[in-house]
Order: structure tokens, then C-alpha cells, then sequence
């Protein structure tokens, strides 16, 4: 009996919601507060990326299904596509993790390409100007230059930010082309090899000023450079107290005030970290890849840093992931030239990928509901 | 029962996600009385008429008005039914004059030169004076004050016709002298014949203005009466569903030493204003000293320069007698000041952190809490469910990010924490705000506490009912300074509402 009024009941509320979803129109609702898109965004992103750029490869008379697969199988078909992949993907991590330490305290560092250049810069200069040192001497240097180098450059914007409420966005911006035409008068002008055929580029490294390579392969030391930032920087944020006051101050600024946080002090120690990483980041590529400061050093991993970051929602594990699969893009997108698609193809479905990132983002503040 | 209702609401029902704020709610309004809807905050007065003004829509239930069963999508259904809502945060654009804000949306007209506005401030005159509602029209509204914006806002409801007038929470801004005028001002309307409803927690206004009152409790009506059948005693416990526990007298005790002296303290609000000039005042060990007093006269530039987020530029702050030399919150919290901040989720609490980070807040840098740089996990999140248990924070767990508790839950939580780091001074500012009875009593409970252990407290509110329940001396602020002190024996109520006002000079009290 109980069972039968049950089953009443139930029909009287499915006839009760077929009247209100006959009477019902869809209402949008905004929730600015909360993101609630679930884990499987990003990859939905990613799916929706490849086919819009697609479109685009068919409209240019090629098979998209061919060239992805080209592209697959150049970045990861291989010992070497692996190897190069992950190559790349150093430096895509290292400025990741940095620009991921800055938005955690919602500060929007956008530098990390002048900052891997400043690193890339400094590193050189110590190979300049003291060429004879042992390696013992010269690595460590070199590391500590591109690193001092790189937090230099973050603070320039720390600084007038925490001073002078300068936006970071345009400064920080802004000083990647200052680094890149410092990049180029260096190069271009007293550091170009005398030996090189008018190369712009300085003069080759010594094995002394290079980070050893793992066997015969292109992968150097850089990538425990990598993996050592990763961890240290999962382990900041869980269980140290300077993370804890990171935390606090990413969730209520005014709250990390109130517990006695001094947070242009803290801008200023983050922007040196966040920095610091691009930084580390340059020396690697021009130690470890390069063996010279040349033109043309950074693809842009400064700026691919950035989407590494949000595809990652600033997870240490996920940047893993996503350094790996955007290093991956890099090195497929070399392998597309030689069936005739531009290089660009990459850079465009980057683009196309954050752009859906932060679509799905968007959409996930969003919840469409039946109203009466 | 043959004319109708002006209002009818029959089996409204509003769900916000799993929430229901209204449940099943029947209310009837007559045309031409002032009908009052009593309850505590979160009983669901303001959804039910947020659901009457187009704000809101229900989801289920019938709105009948004047016997015509209507459907009320937004604001402009609303108006054009004439029903108009007077909200608590008043709608009202700083920079531009009353009688801008007045017309402001009306589509009648594209050219508007001088000759059109001097015509609708015509209008809008005849409208106020009609009701006795003194405003200056060609003012701009930042240069009012709180009373006379509302003023606006009633003018404006009812240039647009409005002839059912809902006010949210009307007094809850205004001075007693100004909730007088306000009260003045209704009983005018209703003598022109128009229908008013308005939403408040205060039984004693209730009593002296409506007609009729209905009270509502955790999104239900429990009854609807004529204030002649009633008394603020039985309103009270169907507000509260239990008895009151009658006026909680603590008992007075003999202060001792100062923990907190101030003198002379001149605070800066930036621009060249001082938002506190002059001050002094001290509180002792096991007292609590209220400060009442309208917002925006300075307290809350005084209760952060105690907690030290904001610098002094003058006079001197001694706490257990060491003088204060620089503004910092490491040393306010160092030496024993405790902050239960005016807006709990903007300042006092982390919304995205969960509960054990929101404990860690004050006290992470102590070496129970971390040690090496390291915080002490396991024994950090013993010691939070410890004092969640203690303070009765509900809560789905120890993960829970702090912005998913309730309101009273997360002062809870704020006060756990404050009150576990045994602060020498409490200062609380409004600490019972937006919290119903239940969730206030223990606050209460919890200050009076920290008295009796022979703390000081500074408790800075602008309920006048909780000031006079809990303090041992009141202190009035006006204009960024002390205007008047009382010991609990002889305050009155009167008095303070006229110091409140700015009125220093009582009449009837001669100068000795």
C-alpha cells in the first residue's frame, strides 16, 4: 500500500513537472563568484580548439585529420619527437610555474618572455666577460645570474605596482620588448661572435658552460630544474607557512591584512620568485639547448607560459601535463612545415585553446535554468 | 469581506537553489493600513516583497492585487500595478540632484532642456508637499543625509504612482529622530489612502506604526493580527519561537586595571577630512564599553586604527599601558587586540579557504601553529575541530571553503578564532549584524564571557538595543568624537537617540 501511494505520488509529481516544463522558459543566471566547470573543461576546450582550427586547415586544402595526425606523430611518434618535446617543454614549465606563483596572488605577470630573456641575457654574460671559469664555477653563476636576472626584471613591475598602483598588465607587457630589443642589441652589436659569418648570435658556449645532456639526446639537465620547481612549488603552497600567507592573500587581501601581512612586501618576494623561474628558465635554454644567446631565442615560451598556466587552473600537476602537451604543439608544429602548412598552425591552435579555456571559464559561471 | 485585498499572496513559495526562503507563504494586505512584517533576518520578509516588486519571481503561488490575479516579472509590472519599493540599499545615483534622480528612466521625452526640468520639478514639489515630505530637489544627493535620501526615494515611488508603498527594513539607517519623522511621514500616507507594507526586526516600531502585523519565521507566516490584539511580548516569541530568555541583565562587576587608553586620537579619512578628531576613551579589564551611534560618524575608522590597519595622525594609544608608537597590525595583534571586523566576509574571513586556514588567520605565526617556516598540519587540524566543536560552527567539514557556512556560522567561526587567542581587548564591531536571534544570543553570550575573565571589550554597534543590553558604560560617537557618556544605570534610551542625533544639549539638563 505504501509502495502503491508512493508510486501516486511520484506520478503526481511527473505530471506536475511536465506542467511546469510545458509553462517553463530557460533562464540564464550569473554567478561571478564561483567557477563551476568541471574537471573535464579544459580537454572540452582543447577538443573544441582542434576542430575550429580544422575548419581552418580544410579551407586551406589540407586533410585536418592528416595533419593532426603529422603533427601526433612528430611530437610524440617518436624517441626523438619525445625527447624534443620535453626539451620544450622546460622552459614552458619553469615560466609556467613562475607566472602561476604571481596569479595566485591575482597578480597578472604577463613578463615572463622579458623575464626568460633577462635570464638568457645574464647567463651570457657571465660566459662573456669571465670565459676561462671551470664548470664547477661556471654553471652555478650562470644559474644564479639568470635567476637574479630574471627577479630583477619581475620586480620592475612589483615595484611601481606596489608603490605607485601602476598596473602590472601594461608594464609588465611592456618590458618584454624592452628584453627583446636589449636581446637584440647584445647579439646584433658587442656580443656577436666575431667568428660567426654575421650570425646575430654570441659566440658559441664551451662545454664548461653548458648543462650536460642526458646520453646522446638534446634533453639537458634543465628539465630537473623543472621538476625540482614543481615540487618545491606543490610544497610552498600546501604545507609552508609563507604559502599559507600566499593563500590568504589570493582568497582576501583585506583578510591577509588583517592577520598582519605586509603585502607590497609579499608582492614584491613573489614577483622575485615568479621572475626568478623565467629567468632560470633563459639561462637553461641558452645553456642547455642554444650553447649561445642568439636571436630569435624564445618562440614565445614567455607568452605560451601564460596558457600552460590557466589550462593547468594553476595545479603543479597539471602543469606537468599541460607544459608537456604545449611542448608538444611546438614540436608538431615544426613537423606540419614539411608537408607545407605554416608553423603558425601551432601558434594559432594555442590560441584557439585558451580561448576556450577561458570561454569554458566564462560559461562555468553561468547555470541555465527552467524558470516558470 | 467584500472588498478585497489591496495585496493577496496566496501559497507563495521561492526556492533559491536548495534553499527555501519562502514556503507556502498566504499574506493579505488591506488597502489604505500600514501592515508590518515582523521576523528575524533570514525569516524571508524581504523575498516575499522582493516577489511583490518584480525583483524576485516566485516559484509557485498566486499574487492577487485589488482582487486581480496578476503576474509580476519585473519592476515595471510591478509599477505599473502601482505597487513602488523603497529598498534598504536606496537606489540613488550619488552625483546627480533629487529631482534628477527622480525623473531618471522616464521616457517621456527626448529634449530635456531647462523649461521640461523646471516643469517636472514642479511636479515633483506638488507630490512632496501633498505628503509632507520636505526634500530639496535641486540638491545633489551625496550632499544629503540618509534621512533625507530616503525622503527621495518615497518621493519617487510615488511621482511614478505607486499606491502600494513597500519599504525594506525603512529605520534601519535613520536616528530614533529621524525613524519619527519617517513614521510621521507614513501615517500621512495612509491618511491620503495609500497602502503601505513595510519589513523591520524592531517590535517597539512596530507597534507605534502598523496597523496590522504579520510574522513570519524561517520562510513560513505564522500570523497575521491587529496591533490591538497583540503585545511585544507575544511578537517577540513567535519571532523567536521560544520564549525570550527575558532581557539578559548581566551583572556589573568591578572594573580593573585600563587595558586600553586613548586620548585625544585624531584619525584621517583621507582628503584632508578627519573621520575622528579628538577622541578619548579607555576601557578596563572586565568591562564592556558600547559606543553607540549612527554609522558613518567614525567608528569605523576608529576601530581599525585600535586593531592597527590604519594610521593616527594625532594623540596617543596605550594598550596595558604601553604607548602605541607606529600603526601595525603584527604588534596590535601581538599585544593582545582582537578584531571582529564590521564585514565578516570582506575582511575578517578568507571565502575561498577552508575552515582550518580561516583559524590559522591570527595565530599561524605561534610555534603551536608552525614551526621551521612549516605549518603543523595534523596538529593544526586537531586543534581546529576542537574549537568547531566548542564554538558549535556547523559545518559540512574541516575542508568546507568558509563562504559556504551560513552567515551566523561564519561569525561563529570568526569569533572562535578571536576568542581562543584570549585577547586581552575585544573589539567588535557590529558583531551580531545580518545574524538571527539564536546566532546573536551567542555572540552575546560570548562577550560577556570574555568580561567576566576579566577582559576589556569595545563593542561598537548600531543597535541601540544591544549596546544598552550588553554594556557596563555607553559611550555615544558623533562627528568622529565622544558626545555623551552614560553608565548602564542611567542610560536612557531617549537621551542617547538625541546624542545619536548630534544634539550635545539636552533640553532640560542644566549646566551645573
Amino acid at each position: 500500500m505504501n509502495g502503491k501511494a508512493a508510486a501516486a505520488g511520484m506520478e503526481a509529481e511527473g505530471a506536475g513537472a511536465r506542467r511546469r516544463a510545458a509553462m517553463s522558459r530557460l533562464r540564464i543566471e550569473f554567478d561571478p563568484v564561483r567557477d563551476r566547470s568541471p574537471w573535464w573543461a579544459p580537454i572540452a576546450a582543447a577538443a573544441a580548439a582542434l576542430a575550429v582550427c580544422a575548419l581552418f586547415i580544410a579551407a586551406n586544402g589540407m586533410d585536418p585529420l592528416a595533419v593532426y595526425k603529422k603533427m601526433l606523430t612528430g611530437a610524440f611518434g617518436t624517441r626523438f619527437g619525445v625527447t624534443e618535446t620535453l626539451v620544450k617543454s622546460i622552459p614552458l614549465l619553469l615560466c609556467g610555474i613562475g607566472v602561476s606563483v604571481a596569479y595566485r596572488i591575482s597578480f597578472w605577470n604577463i613578463g615572463a618572455e622579458g623575464q626568460f630573456l633577462a635570464g638568457a641575457m645574464a647567463a651570457t654574460a657571465v660566459t662573456i666577460y669571465l670565459p676561462d671559469l671551470p664548470a664547477a664555477a661556471a654553471l652555478p653563476l650562470m644559474t644564479l645570474a639568470g635567476i637574479a636576472a630574471g627577479g630583477l626584471w619581475g620586480l620592475m613591475t612589483a615595484v611601481p605596482r606596489a608603490y605607485f598602483q601602476v598596473n602590472e598588465l601594461i608594464s609588465s607587457l611592456m618590458l618584454n620588448y624592452v628584453a627583446l630589443l636589449l636581446l637584440d642589441y647584445f647579439v646584433f652589436g658587442p656580443w656577436r661572435d666575431p667568428g660567426g659569418l654575421n650570425f646575430p648570435g654570441s659566440p658559441m658556449f664551451t662545454a664548461e658552460q653548458s648543462l650536460p645532456a642526458f646520453g646522446r639526446t638534446r634533453l639537458h639537465f634543465g628539465l630537473v630544474f623543472a621538476l625540482a620547481a614543481v615540487l618545491l612549488y606543490a610544497f610552498l603552497f600546501r604545507y609552508t607557512r609563507w604559502g599559507y600567507e600566499l593563500r590568504l592573500i589570493g582568497s582576501n587581501p583585506e583578510a591577509a591584512r588583517n592577520a598582519g601581512i605586509n603585502l607590497n612586501r609579499q608582492l614584491l618576494l613573489v614577483m622575485l620568485a615568479s621572475g626568478g623561474l623565467a629567468g632560470l628558465a633563459g639561462m637553461a635554454e641558452v645553456s642547455g639547448v642554444a650553447h649561445r644567446l642568439m636571436y630569435g631565442i624564445s618562440p614565445g615560451y614567455g607568452y605560451t607560459a601564460i596558457i600552460v598556466a590557466w589550462i593547468a587552473r594553476l595545479h603543479p600537476l597539471g602543469l606537468i601535463l599541460s607544459a608537456f602537451l604545449f611542448g608538444g604543439l611546438i614540436v608538431g608544429g615544426y613537423s606540419v612545415q614539411t608537408i607545407g602548412l605554416p608553423s603558425a598552425t601551432s601558434e594559432m591552435l594555442q590560441g584557439a585553446v585558451l580561448f576556450f579555456v577561458i570561454a569554458g571559464a566564462a560559461l562555468g559561471r553561468i547555470r541555465i535554468r527552467r524558470v516558470r | 469581506m467584500n472588498e478585497p485585498y489591496a495585496v493577496e499572496m496566496r501559497g507563495i513559495r521561492k526556492q533559491f537553489g536548495s534553499m527555501i526562503a519562502n514556503d507556502n507563504v498566504d499574506f493579505a494586505v488591506k488597502a489604505g493600513e500600514v501592515h508590518a512584517l515582523l521576523g528575524e533576518n533570514g525569516a524571508g520578509k524581504s523575498t516575499l516583497l522582493s516577489m511583490l516588486s518584480g525583483v524576485y519571481r516566485s516559484t509557485g503561488g498566486d499574487i492577487l492585487i485589488h482582487g486581480r490575479k496578476v503576474n509580476i516579472r519585473s519592476p515595471k509590472d510591478a509599477l505599473a500595478l502601482g505597487i513602488g519599493m523603497v529598498f534598504q540599499q536606496f537606489r540613488l545615483v550619488h552625483t546627480l540632484t533629487a529631482a534628477e534622480n527622480i525623473v531618471l528612466g522616464e521616457k517621456s521625452s527626448v529634449w530635456r532642456g531647462a523649461s521640461w526640468m523646471r516643469r517636472k520639478m514642479e511636479e515633483i514639489g506638488a507630490v512632496a508637499d501633498r505628503f509632507g515630505l520636505n526634500i530639496a530637489a535641486d540638491r545633489p544627493v551625496w550632499r544629503m543625509s540618509v534621512g533625507e535620501q530616503q525622503r527621495v526615494e518615497i518621493v519617487k515611488v510615488l511621482y511614478r504612482g505607486a499606491d502600494i508603498i513597500l519599504l525594506d527594513e525603512p529605520t534601519s539607517v535613520l536616528t530614533p529622530g529621524e525613524a519619527g519623522q519617517l513614521f510621521e511621514t507614513l501615517r500621512q500616507l495612509r491618511a491620503a489612502g495609500k497602502t503601505i507594507i513595510l519589513t523591520t526586526h524592531k517590535l517597539r516600531e512596530v507597534m507605534e506604526i502598523a496597523d496590522r502585523i504579520s510574522v513570519m519565521r524561517k520562510g513560513r507566516m505564522l500570523k497575521t493580527m491587529s496591533r490591538f490584539e497583540t503585545s511585544e511580548r507575544e511578537l517577540a516569541q513567535l519571532m523567536v519561537g521560544k520564549p525570550p530568555a527575558g532581557v539578559m541583565k548581566p551583572e556589573a562587576r568591578l572594573p580593573g586595571r585600563p587595558l586600553l587608553e586613548v586620548d585625544g586620537l585624531t584619525v584621517d579619512a583621507g582628503e584632508g577630512r578627519a573621520a575622528v578628531r579628538d577622541l578619548s576613551l579607555a576601557v578596563r579589564e572586565g568591562e564592556i564599553v558600547g559606543i553607540a551611534g549612527v554609522a558613518g560618524n567614525g567608528q569605523s575608522e576608529l576601530a581599525e586604527a585600535l586593531a592597527g590597519l590604519r594610521p593616527w595622525s594625532g594623540g596617543t594609544i596605550r594598550v596595558c599601558g604601553r604607548e602605541w608608537k607606529r600603526s601595525s597590525v603584527r604588534m596590535a595583534i601581538e599585544s593582545g587586540v582582537s578584531l571582529v571586523p564590521e564585514n565578516r566576509m570582506r575582511s575578517g574571513l578568507a571565502g575561498s579557504l577552508d575552515i582550518v586556514d580561516n583559524l590559522l588567520l591570527k595565530t599561524y605565526r605561534r610555534p603551536e601553529r608552525s614551526r621551521f617556516g612549516l605549518l603543523r598540519g595534523s596538529r593544526n587540524r586537531a586543534w581546529a575541530r576542537s574549537l568547531v566543536e566548542r564554538f558549535d560552527v556547523r559545518a559540512a567539514g574541516l575542508d568546507t571553503p568558509v563562504r559556504q557556512l551560513s552567515g551566523g556560522n561564519q561569525q561563529k567561526l570568526l569569533l572562535a578564532r578571536e576568542a581562543d587567542r584570549d585577547p586581552k581587548l575585544m573589539i567588535a564591531v557590529h558583531p551580531t549584524q545580518g545574524l538571527d536571534i539564536g546566532a546573536a544570543e551567542s555572540v552575546h553570550r560570548l562577550l560577556l564571557g570574555l568580561r567576566d575573565a576579566g577582559r576589556g571589550v569595545l563593542l561598537i554597534s548600531e543597535d541601540l538595543d544591544e549596546v544598552l543590553q550588553l554594556s557596563d558604560r555607553i559611550l555615544v560617537m558623533f562627528g568622529g568624537t565622544i558626545i555623551g557618556e552614560m553608565s548602564r544605570d542611567n542610560a536612557d534610551r531617549e537621551r542617547i537617540g538625541l546624542y545619536m542625533a548630534g544634539l550635545r544639549d539636552v533640553p532640560g539638563e542644566e549646566a551645573s
